[in-house]
């Protein structure tokens, strides 16, 4: 490893601009002309949308336009739409509700958009909103996924009888039945998943520019994959063929998967540009965010674990509900299935699994993909699980996990993953050692003696990240591929710029991903540049998510550095006139091995661009391209245990120590890799003690502003102590895992098992609050 | 409308807003200073956090007619020149950001808790310090980290001072 190559700590190339206050965000952007969108938006959970009189808004200073639904159905906008077929059990395929951009008949959450004002300022446009009349006739409203499954509940969709998105099943369970006849043990646990609020800092934003001389729009917007989004722009919504539009995300402020999904407000912002003949921007507040961004999770499951004499695992049936909200959400529908209950193997060897998952719509803000989309709540209940039964059996629950670890790879669950490899004795191992595992009961007893319960809580993940192999996605009903894409460009001085498909939101892609070229070329990685988030620069691209951008991502530059080194080896040894095969690349130049003889990157780039001296039959220049489909999923895998003391007289929960063994394979940057964990597992002890995005029987949501809504604070969380076990990766040549979604999917059940451990009292939901933990502490 | 006048960053400058602008708006929208960031409605999350006449502010909740005559300060005026300020550069040898919105804020804080307290900085108080200041991406670890070194950097640099 070189100092900036693969392995190395090096600080992040784009730190400067934003510690300097030189970001650029979609909101910091002006244009010329550019004019301000405010939405209208619904105040009630359900409602018949009666009339919108807008004739006292149009005479208001500065107002240019006030547009509604019905016009959008009139210029034949595309409603919004689900990438992910699922089928339900009976065959029949999942029912989709019709979700307009803006609703020109029915509203059916708070902050459903219904009519949308432009004007020549922000302040302007919201004076405006103020005198636009809706009419409204209040329907009856659901919003809990209990009240909304019960018969006589208020209906949402005409095509959703019974508010029923789907009943899908996976799983035999014909096995799972023959397991748990046999068993000597059942564990039984009923636990609610919280519906979170995903708050990337930065608050959406769009800017749509229409240039009517060339029937082309520009697009500036939020987004984590600005490529899906022209497609899905251009191919569902009837804005703008794909060459006449072009995305661009620039820097964005956090995403944690919101700002995976084409929302309403951009598609709006960009047909009223047409209309105007103007730039409209819209940037969100924050109780916008709240209403309007897609939640995460929002799941209610009973499960039930078989064990035999020997506390082996026979079998695991779950049943789950899972909240979709109002409207199923781009790829929603997949993850409380093929990203949950494909992960419902956890770490463990369980002959035979049987799942049934529910859709539900109720009257609240769509629910989608929120960092680690489906595995945080699988994890959340395996370890819940095997904490439960570890108590109910009377075992160790570290021996419990051990007892029943996968150990030999690859490893085919019976919900189709299939683990191509890991260690889940060594992740345990490094975690217990790092916590001191073996003297947690004289701290127990010690902490007794001061009057503070004390309890420690292990929680074993595992992931499917390096989203996705196409074809496998493909057949179970995705409607994209998950490859990714890249593009090298060695200019004619030698300096390099990457072309990616992957998109930076947080992650450090400007360092890391010139890590490899470091690493490959030997140059310093000032030499070269990251070129990511705009369409019309980048060829194509699938975005940032699902811990895949150094798995898939950077594996699509590899392919493209090789392809390029290729070209520049046989440039090399036409020059040094030498043969190919003893050509090879160090510290930024063309060697004959075991010779002197050496020619500069530069002067090899140079040569290929003058094309003087080019072997015979080549293409002048140096610029290649791949695409790269990964085979499998990748498996990162690790322990979390967590060391707290609940005070009985308060509830109040005090971190003693936190520790996180991860496996993520090859590591590109230990630095970036250890802040990828610090911010998940925050977001899982978020989970866990504070978060909860709560709505009211009538679905009104009760938590849409920071004042509500509890977000993880300076002083509401430890700091970590992490290491790092590895097993490469067999399923991509840099033996990388992904480790974007790792803190977020193991920290919850860790903290949560800690605390039940502390009270000695196993059911708990989260969050955790003081309030809720002394009730059920002092709870007969 | 009124004429309001501020020094921002050393420089004079004097803009005409309607009464109801609140100096966020006047750093972003009048003097193109886009580096404070606005993360909510409600004065929590700190990411518009400047420093008014040396203390530490959240300028969404303040009206740009109450800053009137102040000294303002704004990320894009603590480095010297090319000399970055102690907490930017601790921000960035810690890896204290990720996305970069909420750093801004984050830093501007930052300085005014240091100052404060000195070299009295431990975790707790750190910690404590930081809490009307949100980060959805680093998990505060490294934030955290960032100014118990930048801490030790501005005292030596006022010691050499």
């Amino acid at each position: 490893m070189g100092v900036e190559g693969i392995g190395a700590r090096v600080v992040r190339k784009e730190d400067k601009r934003f510690i300097t206050g030189k970001g650029r965000y979609v909101d910091d952007i002006k244009l010329t002309g550019m004019t301000h969108a405010h939405f209208i938006r619904s105040p009630h959970a359900h409602a018949k949308v009666k009339k919108i009189d807008s004739s006292a808004a149009l005479k208001m200073p500065g107002v240019i336009a006030v547009l509604n639904g019905q016009q959008l159905v009139d210029d034949k906008v595309g409603n919004l739409i689900c990438g992910w077929a699922i089928t339900s059990k009976d065959g029949s395929p999942m029912k989709m509700g019709a979700w307009p951009a803006m609703a020109p008949e029915t509203v059916r959450f708070v902050g459903q958009a219904v009519a949308v004002v432009i004007a020549e300022s922000k302040n302007l446009a919201r004076d405006a909103a103020e005198a636009v009349v809706v009419d409204y006739e209040e329907l009856p409203a659901v919003a809990d996924i209990h009240a909304a499954i019960k018969s006589g509940a208020p209906q949402l969709h005409p095509e959703a009888p019974g508010n029923q998105v789907y009943d899908w099943v996976i799983g035999d369970e014909g096995a799972a039945d023959a397991a748990f006849a046999k068993a000597a043990n059942v564990v039984k646990l009923d636990v609610t998943n919280n519906r979170l609020a995903p708050n990337a800092m930065e608050p959406r934003a769009a800017i749509a520019d229409y240039d009517a001389a060339e029937e082309h729009f520009t697009l500036y917007t939020t987004s984590q994959n600005p490529h899906v989004a022209r497609l899905v722009l251009s191919a569902f919504y009837n804005i703008a063929p794909e060459h006449k539009l072009r995305v661009i995300a620039p820097d964005v402020g956090g995403g944690f998967g919101s700002k995976i999904f084409i929302y309403p407000e951009e598609m709006v912002a960009l047909w009223a540009s047409k209309k105007v003949g103007r730039p409209v921007k819209w940037t969100g507040d924050r109780t916008e965010a709240f209403l309007t961004d897609a939640h995460g999770r929002d799941h209610v499951t009973h499960a039930e674990m078989a064990f035999d004499a020997q506390n082996k695992i026979l079998g695991l049936k779950v049943k789950t509900y899972a909240n979709f909200g109002a409207y199923m959400s781009l790829f929603s529908s997949s993850v409380p299935t093929y990203l949950y209950a494909t992960l419902l193997s956890g770490q463990y060897n369980i002959p035979a699994i049987h799942a049934e998952v529910i859709g539900v719509y109720t009257n609240t803000t769509p629910v989608d993909a929120y960092r680690g989309a489906g595995r945080p709540e699988a994890s959340y209940l395996i370890e819940r699980l095997m904490e439960t039964a570890a108590r109910q059996l009377k075992v160790d629950p570290a021996q419990l996990r051990r007892t029943n670890f996968i150990t030999q790879f690859p490893h085919q669950t019976p919900v189709i993953m299939a683990y191509d490899t890991g260690d889940f004795n060594a992740s345990l191992d490094a975690a217990m050692k790092a916590i001191d595992y073996a003297g947690f009961p004289a701290r127990k007893a010690k902490a007794k003696a001061d009057g503070k319960l004390r309890g420690i809580g292990v929680s074993c993940y595992i992931e499917a990240c390096g989203i996705a192999p196409s074809k496998a996605v493909g057949s179970l009903g995705a409607g994209v591929g998950l490859w990714e894409s890249a593009e090298v460009r060695v200019n004619p001085v030698g300096t390099i710029e990457i072309l990616t498909g992957s998109h930076s939101h947080g992650q450090g892609h400007e360092t890391t991903f010139c890590q490899l070229v470091a690493e490959r070329l030997g140059i310093p990685i000032s030499q070269v540049s990251i070129v990511h988030g705009d369409t019309d620069k980048v060829q194509f691209g699938m975005g940032t998510y699902g811990s895949r951008s150094a798995a898939v991502g950077l594996t699509a530059i590899l392919k493209a550095m090789e392809k390029m080194e290729s070209k520049a080896k046989k440039i090399a040894a036409h020059a040094l006139e030498a043969s190919e095969a003893d050509i090879v690349i160090e510290n930024g130049e063309f060697k004959v091995t075991g010779t002197d003889k050496a020619i500069a990157l530069p002067m090899v780039a140079l040569a290929a661009y003058t094309a003087h001296n080019l072997p015979d039959g080549m293409e002048p220049g140096l610029k290649e391209s791949a695409f790269y489909d990964p085979t499998n999923f990748t498996f990162p895998a690790g322990t979390y245990i967590c060391e707290l003391e609940v005070d009985p007289g308060t509830g109040k929960t005090s971190f003693v120590n936190f520790v996180a063994a991860d496996d993520f394979g090859r590591l590109i940057n230990p630095m970036i890799v250890e802040g990828q964990v610090h911010g998940g597992l925050v977001q899982g002890i978020g989970q866990a003690l504070l978060e909860h995005a709560i709505y009211d029987a009538n679905g009104q949501p009760v938590t849409a502003s920071f004042m509500d809504y509890a977000m993880p604070r300076a002083d509401d969380v430890p700091s970590f102590n992490l290491s790092h076990t590895t097993t490469l990766c067999p399923g991509n040549p840099l033996g990388i895992k992904g480790c974007g979604e790792a803190g977020a999917i193991g920290a919850s059940a860790a903290v949560i098992n800690a605390i039940t451990d502390a009270i000695g009292k196993n059911n708990l939901e989260m969050p955790a609050t003081p309030d809720r933990v002394w009730r059920t502490i002092h709870a007969a | 409308m009124s004429t309001v006048k501020l020094t921002v960053n050393g420089k004079a400058v004097a803009v005409d807003v309607e009464d109801r602008t609140l100096l966020v708006h006047v750093l972003r929208d009048h003097l193109n200073l886009t580096g404070t960031h606005v993360g909510c409605d409600t004065s929590q999350c700190g990411a518009c956090v400047v420093h008014v006449d040396g203390r530490a502010v959240k300028s969404c909740t303040m009206l740009a007619g109450q800053a009137d005559g102040a000294s303002i300060t704004t990320i894009e005026g603590i480095a010297k020149g090319d000399e970055l300020h102690p907490m930017q550069a601790a921000f960035r040898d810690n890896h204290g950001l990720q996305c970069g919105y909420c750093t801004p804020g984050m830093i501007m804080s930052a300085i005014d808790i240091v100052h404060r307290h000195g070299g009295q900085l431990d975790e707790a108080t750190v910690r404590s310090e930081l809490e009307g200041n949100i980060c959805r991406c680093t998990g505060y670890h490294n934030i955290v980290k960032a100014v118990l070194d930048a801490a030790g950097r501005m005292k030596v640099s006022q010691a050499a001072e």
